[in-house]
């Protein structure tokens, strides 16, 4: 739901297969920014819709969606992204 | 050709394509596959439309949107969603898109959702976004009115109903705080629940934090007014406020707990539920293992028992509130009725519940059923 344009240096993503949907079946994106926020907003416009899959409209990551860079889990969407970094996109386990 | 049930499962969506007898239903599907589907509604203004309330295990939840009666699908660029909370507000979020109304005949294009936690939003380009309404989400009265956890998924905001003779005439249901009426297009709103029991609350006539599982108004005489609540079936004809419990006719082994309530589209008189056994801890299965359909002819007077070709016994499934619906063409001959259960069984009767045959099994719980015009 946000789009707007964000500058920044290239993160590749990793997108779990649930989200797949959005990235024309593509595992491994590229999303610009240097924190988390600022690499949603850029994935959100290019693909829209992705990013309120994920997170919810108060700004807090869903329930059974995990996010890492690296393997630092991501606890707020401030948090920065060194580069070189990658983003992780993943979706947890959600019953059966 | 008849038009189409459309199956929302808890992992995909279904359709039934029926032949003009509605003898011979041909299944399509899966779409989306895996996907949650509580609520999947054809627009009745524009056959081409259909809208799905839709989240996955993992996902959040959205609305999708067809404009081919479900060739193709696009996703809502604004799915329902709370304002963002300020400081030291609770901050909501929408989990799940649970109920969906098309919008009055004089308003192509607008739509309502309900929500949970409850919420109620209002799409006036056909779904594409969506806004909160805020009247309702933000009534000073909201957190008095709707407390405790709700149903297992939360409270629910369902049964979403615009009066035919004024666009800004609306009924909601949530579970749990009640049934509530807003008569300037959702700017204000008040509860209607006198004479419903709430036999979970320690009021004995409480004015809300009822348990309406799903309530539904006349299309052609929309001063009657009818629910299913947790509580017992009940009747209003407006403009009285209390309403009557008319489940107190049915049997007594039976009880008058369920989920699902369908009405006939042209004769205010005739009803349909599912019971449940919502007894003791509440099984939520057929009552006895003995599936039926009870009907009423004459506004909740009397009860018939419709079960023919039902299972006789050993039949534990039951069926949920979006779960069973009417055909609403303009036939001469009987009214068409379908359910889809929790065992993933779709059944039809052709003749108003006289007797029912399994149209479709094997598939995922079913938690809605709808029909759609061919239109």
């Amino acid at each position: 739901m946000v789009t707007q344009a964000t500058a920044g240096f290239a993160v590749p993503t990793r997108v779990a297969s649930p989200l797949r949907s959005y990235t024309a079946g593509l595992a491994l994106v590229e999303a610009r920014g240097t924190t988390v926020r600022e690499a949603l907003a850029d994935l959100e416009g290019r693909y829209p819709g992705m990013r309120f899959r994920m997170i919810d409209e108060q700004d807090r990551i869903r329930p059974h969606i995990r996010l890492y860079v690296d393997t630092r889990p991501v606890l707020e969407l401030d948090q920065r992204i060194e580069p070189g970094a990658t983003l992780h996109l993943i979706c947890a386990l959600s019953g059966g | 050709m008849t038009g189409t049930l459309w199956i929302g499962t808890r992992k995909g969506l279904f359709a039934l394509r029926g032949d003009a007898q509605r003898r011979q239903w041909k299944l399509v599907g899966p779409q989306f596959l895996g996907h949650v589907f509580h609520h999947v509604v054809q627009d009745p203004r524009e056959p081409k439309v259909v809208l799905a309330a839709v989240k996955t295990g993992h996902l959040g939840p959205t609305v999708f949107r067809s404009t081919d009666r479900g060739r193709s699908w696009k996703e809502a660029s604004a799915p329902p969603a709370f304002r963002k909370a300020q400081d030291g507000e609770a901050a909501r979020a929408v989990d799940a898109v649970f109920w969906l109304t098309a919008g009055h005949a004089s308003e192509r294009g607008t739509w309502y959702a309900g929500a949970s936690p409850a919420g109620l939003f209002r799409s006036e380009d056909g779904g594409d976004t969506w806004q909160p309404v805020a009247g309702f989400n933000d009534h000073p009265m909201y957190a008095t009115w709707i407390q405790g956890p709700g149903s297992p998924i939360g409270q629910l905001t369902h049964s979403i109903r615009v009066d035919p003779r004024d666009a800004r005439h609306l009924y909601l249901g949530v579970s749990s705080g009640g049934v509530f009426e807003s008569t300037d297009a959702g700017g204000d709103w008040r509860p209607l629940n006198a004479g419903c029991a709430a036999e979970f609350l320690p009021d004995s006539d409480p004015q809300y934090g009822h348990d309406p599982h799903c309530f539904d108004m006349h299309p052609r005489f929309p001063d009657r007014l009818y629910q299913q609540n947790h509580c017992g079936i009940y009747r209003l004809d407006r403009p009285d406020e209390r309403w009557t419990r008319i489940g107190s006719s049915m049997p007594r082994r039976v009880g008058d707990i369920g989920f699902p309530l369908v009405l006939h589209p042209a004769d205010p008189n005739k009803a349909w539920v599912f019971p449940m056994d919502g007894t003791s801890v509440w099984p939520r299965t057929s009552v006895d293992g003995k599936p039926a359909v009870y009907g009423t002819n004459n506004g909740g007077r009397t009860w018939r028992r419709l079960d023919g070709g039902l299972p006789r016994k050993q039949g534990w499934f039951t069926v949920l509130r979006q779960a069973m619906c009417a055909d609403d063409d303009d036939r001469t001959d009987k009214l068409g009725l379908y359910f889809g259960t929790s065992a993933g069984e779709v059944w039809a009767s052709r003749n108003e519940g006289a007797s029912w045959t399994r149209i479709a099994q094997h598939l995922p719980q079913v938690f809605s059923v709808t029909y759609g015009p061919a239109g």
